[in-house]
């Protein structure tokens, strides 16, 4: 008996309307050959062409990307694992602060992380630079990884396992062969996630960064402070399409997933 | 039946690795904020005092425990910007975690009208900006709202105002740029408690004679509370410690806490003031976050 009313309607249209329309004009402003917003100056690419000459730009794009890569990597091994203790072991001691560590973070406000983070590589005296945005984003990424990991090893369905086992399969085996392998789209998926939020990460970064590893975001914070610019709306629109086209991918792939192992549940 | 869980060493390893990782790099750093805001500031590198130093033994750790002192905090207390920025903080996250609860509800409850097909990508399109970078989303409003930008060319064009208001830098700007970035946070919730929404209560209702604003007002509403609750939460804690958006899109007005903080780190080297700051704002969150958390582990611990 469900039925979409006009209220309904309208409220889908003006909430997606509301959240696509920025970025549109944003990216329909990267294409405007004048420099004044006022002024239409027709479509043109020379904003893009402009950002190849960009070497700092580049520069902090490579960087962003290394540290993205190395930290989505080590955040989906770690939060894998505490998924897996969380949702197989039991009640092990301290499980209770280890549930705590890995909801904390996904409301923490970023000042606050960053600044903790920092403080403890100034406390061990450690060259801040790569590394330890690396080391940042991977705490704060596992936690992400965790909790979409754990709602997938929720719904498993167990008698596979056992299933695996009784037909003579050590708990090992079973582990790789068949619950590694069922919830691998929805941990190339954390994956994928771990990568945007690092990718994405403003104050943490800069709180953790050093000279000679300055972050994306950090670069674009420094000309986006001082007003808006034709460069920035192209090298923002291509973020977006990157991240875009990344999410686009994980979700199809969690789709995949969710039609493959688990259980069907009609809604 | 689930196989008894075999403590080996490989599953040892396996809780084990996460844990000292969270403990070394989350639960560590923040002792390290908390002893940092007892501690004084001094003109050095790093610009503090005391260093905790462990090679001066018994001593050290006698002379660590003298040399703390609350006098951030009594600082922090006496100076009526921060408590002022505390109340901004807590005022705007406040008053626009309302205005997404207002906004986000119509949103979701359409989202659970729709077929199923159309369901699932109507809540990949909702997270879809969550995944872009705050960043962008703020920088696409400076576009938008600046003084000569689309909106004001658009109020101009159809007579609404005769000169340009100046959008930048206001409290206006600031919500929407919240409201803007936390609207997914707000919407997937409510439509998680919305879409398991039996609806042959809302049937029951109407075969009893129950109005539809009625059945609305006393099934729905209350049924969707727990959504709207783990919604709010998810918006109001960050938006308290919420620095890019009031440092881009706000002014003096608006500063807020977050601000504060980064001010003090960055443009006036005051780790210890930076770090009573910090530990303030996490005494403030405490409540909702222990709410949040005893909400989410018992979420995703019933699937």
């Amino acid at each position: 008996m469900r039925r979409l009313s006009r209220f309904n309607l309208a409220a889908l249209v003006l909430g997606i309307a509301f959240l696509y329309l920025p970025i549109v004009i944003l990216i329909v402003y990267s294409f405007n050959a004048s420099r004044l917003v006022a002024v239409w100056g027709g479509w043109s690419t020379r904003w893009y062409a402009a950002l190849a000459q960009d070497t700092a730009l580049l520069q902090a794009a490579s960087i962003s990307f290394r540290i993205a890569f190395i930290s989505a990597t080590l955040a989906t091994i770690l939060g894998t694992l505490a998924a897996v203790s969380l949702v197989r072991f039991g009640r092990f001691r301290g499980r209770l602060l280890f549930a705590a560590m890995i909801y904390a973070p996904l409301v923490m406000p970023e000042v606050i992380t960053g600044l903790s983070m920092l403080l403890l590589f100034v406390a061990v005296s450690a060259d801040r630079g790569f590394w330890t945005v690396v080391i940042a984003h991977t705490t704060m990424a596992t936690c992400f990884v965790a909790v979409i990991i754990q709602s997938r090893l929720v719904d498993f369905d167990v008698s596979l396992e056992e299933a695996a086992m009784d037909l003579g399969a050590s708990p090992a085996q079973t582990f790789v062969l068949v619950t590694l392998a069922l919830i691998f789209p929805a941990i190339a998926a954390s994956w994928m996630l771990a990568f945007a939020l690092s990718l994405d990460d403003l104050v943490i970064a800069s709180f953790t960064t050093g000279p000679g590893a300055t972050t994306l975001p950090i670069r674009i914070y420094s000309e986006v402070r001082l007003g808006v610019s034709p460069e920035m709306n192209a090298v923002c629109s291509i973020i977006v399409a990157v991240v875009g086209i990344a999410v686009i991918a994980a979700s199809i792939l969690t789709k995949l997933n969710a039609a493959r192992g688990a259980p069907v549940r009609e809604a | 039946m689930n196989p008894r869980p075999q403590r080996s060493l490989l599953t040892r390893l396996v809780v084990w690795i996460p844990y000292v990782w969270l403990v070394a790099f989350f639960l560590m750093p923040f002792l390290i904020v908390l002893k940092m805001s007892l501690s004084q500031s001094a003109i050095a590198q790093p610009p503090y005092t005391p260093v905790f130093d462990l090679s001066a033994g018994w001593h050290g750790v006698r002379s660590f425990f003298a040399g703390l002192s609350f006098d951030n905090f009594v600082f922090l207390g006496s100076d009526p910007l921060y408590v002022l920025s505390y109340m901004k903080s807590l005022e705007i996250a406040a008053f626009s975690t309302l205005l997404l609860l207002i906004i986000g509800y119509p949103i979701a409850y359409a989202i659970t009208r729709t077929p199923g097909r159309l369901q699932s990508i109507l809540v990949v399109l909702v997270i879809l900006p969550f995944w872009t970078s705050f960043l962008i989303r703020i920088y696409a409003w400076m576009n938008i709202l600046q003084h000569d930008g689309p909106l004001n060319q658009l109020l101009l064009a159809l007579h609404i105002v005769r000169a340009p208001p100046a959008w930048l830098s206001t409290n206006t700007a600031v919500y929407i740029g919240i409201v803007y970035s936390y609207l997914p946070f707000m919407v997937l919730p409510l439509y998680a408690a919305l879409e398991k929404l039996d609806e042959s209560l809302l049937e029951a209702a109407a075969d009893l004679g129950c109005p539809r604003w009625k059945t609305f007002w006393f099934v729905t509403l209350p049924l969707s509370a727990p959504g709207a609750v783990a919604g709010a939460l998810l918006c109001f804690i960050p938006i308290v410690g919420e620095f890019v958006i009031p440092d881009l899109l706000g002014g003096s007005q608006t500063s807020m806490i977050g601000q504060a903080i980064w001010t003090e780190f960055f443009a006036n080297k005051d780790w210890p003031t930076a770090s009573a700051v910090a530990v303030v704002l996490v005494c403030l969150l405490v409540t909702p976050i222990v709410i949040f958390q005893h909400q989410t582990m018992r979420g995703v611990e019933r699937g």
